[in-house]
């Protein structure tokens, strides 16, 4: 218990002391998982929207299936994602294993499918409402989504931070296509298992409490932007 | 046992002139759902001209009349013909805002349209001030009091200036000077040379707007005729009983 209290005495020292070697993987990780989430929300968002208002045959199915890649093990995603980008791999010309990128290819594979089916239920709710007014003012099914997806924005923005979670927390995809290599591939959550695993637990922990203030910081501002989309959503 | 049904349909002349242009034609039609005839018109002309008023009990199919005549939904049998190039805007039952500022909802009409941005500004001033909207202009639209709604929603429906607009009970649930207000835009809108289909159940409401009336029963139009003649002598039993119980009130 004393161990445990001082590592994390020192552990908030190294936060707060600026420490090089932590502030790296931090910036690592918000790097790789920010744009993962971009991507991510480039496909996810138009997808989910045209699930949510097109109609054509399979839809349903399709709808199923991302609803169920949703729930996808990130150690599977990764395992896919390594046999893609390893040498024998499809994509083993493009030399991308252990890279930031890997690890980026690996977290939109991940999340999309959580944008897709999250904005698709979103735009679904939207729709029913809209969907004869829309029609009525002469927009054909497919020209509103560029309405529901702006109309849904609040909403949506809690979709894509729940990816945004999903992403920044994961260990089991990026500790796979990135190999957790030093100042190239470390993000926070491959660096936790690793310190962890050897007792250094002052820089795991200090990387444990920046990792929980981003999950607070990200469910605040779910919350938060769920209150301006009550206000607009005001009937 | 259909035809049957059709055959006891009251076909009274309209008292629309019957040499105005026809702006919408109703041809056999009939919407079925789970084996529920929920509209069966055999024959309906609307023309040029006056307000055309449907009235009907709930659950009449007065709504859904609307939105067949409005192309918004299909019929399983028959055609509605109109002018494709006319332009046409209807304001619901329950009007829909959009997650938008006042001025937002009709700009964005305007905009759908691609009206230029210079006109649009102006277009959008004339049509708030028309709803007395204008301290309310930067609002978000949902925050409106029903009424302030109910307005938005018409001038917005009036934004393109179509030929045909479509009206479900516009001033249900507002008080009698909101009424009056949204009557007058009407009339405007009418003298403007828009042709007004609207459902309303006040008989009082119907006689200020004037034109002919839609009389409808389970899907059916049983009469088509002229205001006063409709309030004063209907001749189906169906719509005597209608507007005994409506004057009741
Ligand atoms: N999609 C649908 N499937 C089955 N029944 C429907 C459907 N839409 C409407 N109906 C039924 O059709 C009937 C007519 O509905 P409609 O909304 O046109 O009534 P209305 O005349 O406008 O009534 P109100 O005066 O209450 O507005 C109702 O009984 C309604 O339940
Ligand atoms: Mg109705």
């Amino acid at each position: 218990m004393q161990d445990f209290a001082s590592s994390l005495h020192s552990s908030f020292g190294m936060i707060l002391s600026g420490d090089a070697q932590l502030w790296a993987i931090v910036l690592l990780s918000l790097r790789v998982s920010l744009t993962a989430v971009m991507i991510a929300s480039v496909i996810g968002l138009p997808l989910g929207a045209f699930l949510a208002v097109s109609r054509f045959r399979g839809r349903q199915i399709l709808v199923v299936m991302i609803n169920a890649l949703m729930g996808l093990p990130p150690v599977v995603v990764g395992l896919l994602v390594y046999l893609m980008l390893s040498n024998s791999g499809p994509l083993g010309v493009l030399q991308l294993l252990y890279t930031p990128t890997a690890m980026i290819i690996a977290q939109v594979v991940l999340i999309t499918p959580i944008i897709a089916a999250l904005s698709r239920q979103i735009i679904q709710v939207l729709d029913a409402e809209y969907d004869e007014q829309l029609r009525s003012i002469g927009l054909s099914r497919l020209g509103s989504i560029p309405v529901l997806l702006w109309d849904g924005r609040y909403n949506l923005l809690t979709a894509v931070l729940a990816g945004f979670g999903r992403a920044i927390a994961e260990v089991g995809a990026v500790i796979i296509v990135g190999g957790n290599i030093n100042h190239v591939t470390r993000v926070m959550t491959t660096s936790i298992a690793l310190e962890t695993s050897k007792g250094n637990l002052e820089l795991a922990l200090a990387l444990g409490v920046i990792l929980l203030l981003l999950a607070l910081i990200v469910n605040a501002a779910v919350s938060f932007i769920g209150q301006g989309a009550r206000q607009t959503a005001y009937a | 046992m259909l035809e049957q049904v059709n055959k006891a349909v009251w076909q009274t002349s309209p008292i629309m002139d019957p040499k105005a242009p026809t702006v919408l034609e109703l041809c056999d039609i009939r919407l079925i759902r789970d084996e529920q005839h929920l509209v069966n018109i055999p024959n309906l002309t609307i023309r040029q001209g006056a307000p055309t008023l449907i009235m009907g009990p709930n659950g009449a199919g007065k709504s859904l009349l609307l939105r067949l005549m409005h192309g918004l939904i299909s019929p399983t049998q028959g055609r509605v013909d109109f002018d494709t190039d006319v332009q046409q805007a209807m304001v619901f039952q329950r009007p829909v805002l959009l997650r938008r500022s006042v001025a937002g909802n009709i700009d964005f009409v305007l905009k759908a349209h691609r009206i230029p941005r210079a006109v649009r500004k102006d277009r959008v001033n004339a049509l708030l001030r028309m709803a007395d909207l204008i301290p309310k202009a930067r609002q978000s639209a949902r925050t409106l009091s029903g009424g302030e709604q109910q307005r938005l929603a018409l001038v917005r429906a009036l934004a393109l200036k179509p030929k045909i607009l479509f009206l479900d009970e516009p001033t249900a649930s507002l008080d009698p000077s909101a009424t009056h207000a949204i009557e007058a835009l009407i009339r405007q809108a009418n003298d403007a040379g828009t042709k007004i289909i609207m459902v309303t159940h006040d008989p009082g409401q119907a006689s200020r707007l004037g034109g002919e009336i839609v009389f409808l029963h389970k899907g059916q139009v049983l009469e088509q005729t002229g205001v006063s003649d409709f309030l004063t002598e209907p001749k189906s039993t169906a719509a005597k009983h209608y507007l005994a119980g409506g004057l009741l009130f």
